[in-house]
């Protein structure tokens, strides 16, 4: 795999406004700038980063509720994202979506999903549809371990690989299931091997290292594009934050030493330190570039707050199609 | 005109829309007839028994431009894909903020009166009305399955088509060429004086036959049938009413929150509707229980047309009575 200086700074660039992005999304809930629900993606960002280095725009992706890494990765605009979380008409959905409905048709990103396990059969769909256009596009669904739980999950796998759908599908096993162990709501903690009943590739990847998951996507990938099928890529991570919050951050419930643990395997400093050491970049390059994430996300915060609110008048429009 | 049975005037409906656009295709676990011949593997897609990833994938293959036709076959199957119907297919699109458009339209028989007992003689499709998101057809004659499934498919949302099992033999012209019916239009299938009933799917049959043993007694009997339960026709039914004065809903769901009882209530809250009222609105429907198997039990269930001519009667007969003062 020969990947070029520029995409692997892309790359970090866009983890690091992953990262900040949901860590400002934190900031503005607690400060009733925004609404309803937020779960950040913090800690996860080489899995949707790594992922989506794979993917052309004519792929698709789908999400869950924890979707605004997906929608970065994919191509989507922090500010119409931002704008959306503050309830705008500028923003994706007119306001009308918030977090866990942010979806970006133009950059193939067929929406994030409030129900666990939701996506995966919307994702097989645009894989039919992928297939029968028979441009090699391919699609990735992006589910959690706790997903690997519901019929959806299975029906998905099985469907998938009977018709040779060309789709990838992506477990972060970020190891709770809302606040549930994946060893408490599994028989094993592993959810590469549910693939083999089902006679598609399983591989189990270490999801915080960006380059990793990257390889073995483009993989997945090629083998969806010659039209030999579906692939589970199981990347373990770990979400440095709670599972949800609406108007406070709630206690956290997870023993010290495990966060601390997985803190250590920081994605984001392994990937500085591996461009770093390749000479991708130097020190401060990273500087410049957090600054620069810094300001984007300023300017986000800032379309939003000037964004007008959705009339109430338009509470109908969108219900139906022409 | 040509006479066709209601299931071979909605398989015309599915192969001349397929033929009319390469889009459309169709998933579930068997079909009628031999679409394969026709339109191929690729199109025609025998499916695994999983309605849930079925119903997702119409959806999704729906969001990237075609136009899937997913048949659950029976709709109590399509109750182990709740999910996909309930939090994915009727928001989607207004959650997205009308990104993308979802044309696709889920097939299903409904209704009992056939011997299959509790789980798959169910009418339920009140409970899809109350989710706003889904359009919901339900015809009562081979010319309006044509006609109604057709429009669905071409209908750039998803459309629910519910197909009344005991309709499935029933005979009756068909317009030749490419016969549509809008959906959201209400038919007056008999025009009269005295009583409207509005019947749905079966009971459409059920209402002329039963204006037609009235007649004799000189009683003149409106049959109106909505067609489409979303959008819901309701000015065509409340015209009827102001005529007649009088209205007798006819339906095999049970009355507990169903579109007889909806029906009654945009009747009454219409304020002209109201005052042309000689009698309370009446609604005949099932019992309140699982459907039996027993002949005998099941008829005790459904409507029968003595029921409905009852109901008739006490609608004529209040209207007569003074009011006590």
């Amino acid at each position: 795999m020969t990947i070029d200086k520029s995409q692997l700074v892309r790359m970090l660039r866009t983890m690091i406004l992953i990262r900040e992005f949901d860590e400002l999304a934190i900031k503005l809930r607690v400060a009733g700038k925004i609404y309803g629900a937020v779960h950040p993606y913090v800690g996860q960002e080489a899995v949707a980063v790594g992922v989506c280095a794979s993917l052309r725009t004519s792929d698709r992706v789908t999400s869950n509720h924890r979707g605004h890494g997906h929608c970065i990765a994919k191509g989507a605009d922090i500010r119409r994202m931002m704008a959306e979380l503050f309830g705008r008409a500028t923003g994706y959905c007119k306001g009308k979506g918030g977090s866990m409905h942010i979806a970006d048709f133009a950059v193939g990103m067929l929406g994030a999903n409030g129900i666990v396990g939701g996506g995966l059969p919307i994702a097989c769909g645009a894989a039919l549809a992928a297939q029968l256009e028979g441009k090699g596009d391919v699609t990735v669904c992006f589910f959690g371990d706790g997903a690997a739980a519901e019929g959806e999950f299975h029906e998905a796998l099985n469907i998938a690989s009977v018709w040779k759908l060309p789709i990838v599908f992506v477990c972060e096993n970020n190891q709770y299931a809302a606040n549930n162990a994946v060893d408490v709501q599994h028989p094993r903690i592993d959810i590469a091997p549910h693939a083999a009943p089902f006679h598609i590739p399983g591989i189990a990847v270490d999801g915080n290292d960006a380059l990793e998951v990257h390889a073995r996507t483009d993989e997945a990938v090629a083998r969806a594009r010659r039209g030999d099928g579906p692939s589970l890529l199981e990347c373990k991570t770990y979400r440095w934050h709670f599972h949800a919050m609406r108007h406070a951050i709630p206690a956290e419930t997870r023993p010290a030493d495990e966060i601390a643990s997985w803190k250590a395997r920081d994605p984001i400093a392994r990937f500085e330190h591996e461009l770093l050491e390749r000479g991708a970049l130097a020190v401060p390059d990273i500087r410049a570039m957090r600054a620069g994430v810094a300001a984007d996300l300023e300017a986000a915060v800032a379309f939003a707050e000037a964004s007008p609110f959705p009339d109430p008048k338009d509470l109908l429009v969108d219900m139906f199609a022409e | 005109m040509r006479q066709l049975t209601f299931q071979q005037a909605l398989d015309e409906a599915v192969a001349e829309e397929m033929r009319r656009d390469a889009r459309v295709i169709t998933l579930a676990t068997d079909f009628t007839g031999d679409p394969i011949k026709e339109f191929g593997p690729e199109r025609v897609r025998f499916s695994p028994i999983s309605e849930a990833a079925l119903t997702g994938m119409g959806l999704g293959a729906a969001g990237c431009g075609y136009r899937p036709i997913v048949n659950w076959r029976m709709v109590t199957f399509s109750f182990v894909a709740m999910d996909q119907i309930v939090n994915q297919a009727s928001k989607i699109r207004y959650m997205f903020g009308g990104q993308a458009d979802f044309p696709v339209t889920y097939r299903c028989t409904t209704g009992g009166g056939i011997g299959l007992a509790a789980q798959h003689s169910q009418s339920p499709y009140s409970m899809w009305m109350h989710l706003a998101g889904l359009k919901i057809i339900l015809p009562s004659t081979p010319a309006d399955a044509k006609g109604l499934l057709k429009s669905a498919i071409r209908d750039n949302n998803p459309v629910v088509s519910f197909e009344c099992s005991r309709l499935g033999g029933a005979t009756g012209p068909v317009p030749d060429g490419d016969h549509l019916v809008p959906i959201g239009v209400a038919d007056v299938k008999r025009a009269g004086t005295d009583v409207t009933i509005v019947g749905l799917a079966y009971y459409v049959s059920e209402a002329l036959a039963v204006a037609e043993e009235l007649a004799r007694e000189g009683i003149s009997i409106e049959v109106v049938d909505p067609r489409t339960l979303v959008p819901l026709d309701i000015d065509t039914v409340r015209a009827s009413v102001r005529k007649t004065g009088r209205v007798v809903i006819v339906d095999e769901a049970p009355a507990t929150c169903s579109a007889a009882s909806e029906i009654a209530a945009l009747l009454v809250e219409d304020p002209d509707t109201f005052r042309a009222l000689h009698a309370p609105v009446r609604r005949v429907c099932a019992v309140p229980v699982p459907v039996p198997y027993s002949p005998v039990l099941e008829q005790a269930a459904l409507p029968s047309r003595e029921d409905i001519k009852a109901a008739v009667h006490e609608v004529l007969k209040e209207s007569a009575r003074p009011i006590p003062r």
